[in-house]
């Protein structure tokens, strides 16, 4: 009688225990709420590429998807400065896990501010979509594929796709104007790697401090080289403004510039006059095709700017993230990460995008060159594509990865 | 060909050059820097932005009314030295009799809010703005092919330093200005107006980093964060040379502009670096800066 009474007492305590483990597998999401975080600089030199873009493409996402998929959860974004420290990042992204209930965040631009950001949301068991940031670190040597996800480029897409291409097409000796930190160092690292793959030579570097005012010695240096190719490993302001001053030293007329981080933000901001004939590498171009152009004029009338590819990517990783979210029923990390690795992406900014084992998106980036002001029809019209390069080729193969997790992988 | 240290003559001569042009900038922002630190005891912090705006307004012109380059020249120093005057008559004239560090900090302010208030209107990635028909192109040198533009900038500054130094050194209205700053009490009792001197000499300094602004909008982007790239440089140049020192901040102005040249072609690394080391090294054994002196 005893035993009998223990043991039910046993299974009673035990039972909503069992109940509840099967609740969060099938349908359980905590604190009723999905809440999805944009951390980015909002006001330093990255905040004109990612920045308040993202945090209006997050929302378009979640409108877009209780709209169309009429979720029974709560869905709400918040939104922060990380000032490009990754102090403040750190901080932040802890606070939003502990005591906010974040369950995602994304856009983390600066690769520095990303690795931190990485770190916590491994600790933590959160999930990083990142759209911003550059370093392939993110998928190698600080890996975390339970947890992250790089979901738009990194440099060695970067790198590759003008490194190949422009190497190609003869102009096989190489300068590089490189950012003096992390970021630029691992650019000029691929982009040397990539050049020298494909039958090129690197004749000469020059490191610039970050936000240096003033690019004409560095230029001219970069002139004095001789080499038939001036590749800028930096961004931002830094690109902008040793592209103007490669212009006023006409440098272009010999030799041919390549932003290897260039968005169409940059183009923008010096015009086509400016930029013409330049070539590198994007992961999204609005005025690609019928739908990144509906998507992109909608995002316009909102923000005045047209999307490049963070806010592109941004909304994407939203978007697939919640649509885990909804297939599962949880936001039980694991659960989500697992449905994510699994679906394809198809939307407007990927399309047959895969996660792979080392949380790297891969999709199909594009080489594209700067129009000519004549051949220019509307605003924002600036780009020709010269190749879609296949998401395979476009980001480094598996087998070169240097992450941990694939390795011990291989190893079993 | 001649090489020293393994770079070529010639091309050492074109770095030199540009070498000077940036120093002109220096000179010109450091200059109005010593004038209104040796008249009104305020280390302006807000300098930067106010060269900002010299070059925002620069291109609002040309975008909004579509005033060319020349007549910039004139109107948004004008505009900027108003603005200077409207910042000396509300915020700066409370403050002169209290400690250095009370007028860093409001200017240190004013600065923050106008580059938040730049951002927020055109976003940091900048507008674009061209040089002048009249001034594209380059001159060949012989060792370089000098674009007429930076050859201008150049001559611009050199002759503005040279004129306010003549002025503040060598006229009347100079001397009338030394003693203001000498002994204010004494010089008003000889009926001279200091307020006004002042308030002028505040709208004067500010209107020459105005003046940068518009001579810097054809040659970089002109967006809200190039004062701030700018002003700890020009900061350390005004301490190398010797707070208040008008030729002081001139000559070092141009002279660590061909310094920081240097540096880009021999280790390029450091070229945002040896400025403050040059400023250690200055301050070690001359604490008041090369031209300034002791109080």
């Amino acid at each position: 009688m005893k035993r009998k009474l223990l043991a039910l007492t046993l299974s009673a305590l035990l039972l909503p225990a069992a109940g509840s483990a099967l609740a969060q597998a099938k349908g359980k999401i905590s604190g009723d709420v999905v809440k999805i975080g944009v951390l980015t600089d909002m006001s330093g030199v990255y905040s004109d590429l990612g920045g308040q873009g993202s945090v209006v493409a997050a929302q378009m996402a979640i409108d877009d998807f209780k709209a169309k998929y009429k979720p029974t959860f709560k869905i709400e974004l918040v939104s922060a400065d990380h000032q490009n420290k990754a102090d403040v990042g750190s901080n932040k992204i802890r606070e939003w896990y502990d005591t906010q209930g974040v369950d995602m965040v994304t856009d983390v631009l600066n690769s520095a501010v990303a690795l931190a950001v990485a770190k916590v949301t491994t600790e933590k068991n959160k999930i990083m979509l990142n759209a911003g940031a550059a370093s392939t670190r993110i998928t190698n040597e600080d890996c975390a594929p339970n947890n992250v996800v790089h979901y738009v480029y990194d440099t060695y897409a970067l790198a590759n796709g003008p490194g190949k291409a422009v190497t190609k097409l003869g102009k096989d000796t190489w300068f590089l104007l490189t950012a003096d930190y992390a970021f630029g160092h691992s650019l000029e690292k691929d982009t040397t790697n990539a050049v020298i793959a494909n039958g090129g030579k690197v004749v000469g570097n020059v490191r610039h401090p970050l936000n240096a005012s003033d690019f004409s010695s560095f230029l001219l240096q970069a002139q004095a080289s001789k080499a038939k190719v001036v590749g800028l490993a930096n961004a931002g302001g830094d690109t902008i403004n040793s592209i103007k001053a490669a212009n006023e030293f006409g440098l272009t007329k010999n030799q041919t510039l390549v932003g290897l981080l260039t968005t169409v933000v940059d183009i923008h901001a010096l015009g086509l006059q400016t930029t013409q004939g330049m070539m590198f590498t994007e992961g999204f171009y609005w005025n690609l095709n019928p739908e990144t152009r509906e998507w992109s004029r909608r995002f316009f009338a909102k923000h005045k700017k047209m999307p490049n590819m963070l806010p592109a990517g941004a909304y994407s990783a939203v978007t697939h993230y919640l649509k885990a979210v909804q297939a599962t029923g949880t936001d039980d990390t694991a659960t989500v990460m697992k449905k994510m690795k699994d679906t394809p992406i198809n939307d407007f900014f990927a399309k047959n995008g895969k996660i792979r084992d080392d949380g790297r998106m891969v999709h199909d980036m594009l080489l594209v060159e700067v129009k000519k002001p004549s051949e220019s029809k509307e605003p924002w019209d600036y780009y020709n594509i010269k190749q879609v390069i296949p998401g395979d080729q476009a980001f480094q193969p598996m087998a070169a990865s240097r992450c941990p997790a694939v390795l011990a992988a291989k190893k079993k | 060909m001649t090489e020293i240290f393994g770079v070529p003559i010639q091309a050492l001569a074109g770095q030199l050059m540009l070498g000077l042009v940036n120093g002109s900038f220096y000179a010109m922002l450091s200059l109005g820097l010593a004038v209104i630190f040796g008249m009104l005891n305020i280390i302006n912090f807000a300098h930067g932005a106010l060269y900002m705006m010299g070059a925002i307004f620069t291109w609002m012109f040309m975008e909004y009314l579509g005033i060319g380059y020349w007549w910039s020249l004139v109107l948004a120093p004008i505009s900027v030295g108003l603005i200077g005057i409207a910042i000396e008559r509300l915020l700066l004239q409370w403050l002169y009799k209290l400690d250095h560090l009370y007028g860093l900090l409001l200017t240190f302010g004013l600065a923050l809010i106008l580059e938040g208030f730049f951002r927020h209107l055109y976003g940091v990635a900048g507008q674009p703005y061209s040089i002048p028909d009249e001034l594209s192109g380059a001159i060949n040198l012989g060792f370089m092919f000098l674009p007429k533009y930076r050859a201008w900038i150049i001559v611009a500054s050199l002759t503005v330093c040279l004129v306010t130094w003549y002025v503040i050194e060598k006229t009347r209205l100079g001397a009338y200005l030394r003693a203001a700053t000498e002994n204010p009490a004494l010089t008003q009792a000889f009926g001279i107006n200091v307020p006004l001197m002042v308030m002028l000499t505040y709208g004067f300094g500010v209107g020459l980093a105005g003046l940068a602004g518009v001579l810097a909008a054809p040659a970089t982007q002109v967006g809200p964060l190039m004062g701030s790239n700018l002003i700890i440089t020009v900061f350390a140049v005004v301490v190398i040379g010797g707070m208040g020192s008008i030729l002081g901040s001139i000559l070092t102005g141009l002279g660590l502009g061909l310094i920081e040249g240097l540096t880009k072609v021999f280790y390029p690394e450091a070229s945002a670096t040896v400025v403050f080391i040059i400023m250690a090294i200055v301050l070690m054994f001359r604490p008041a800066g090369l031209f300034g002196r002791e109080k």
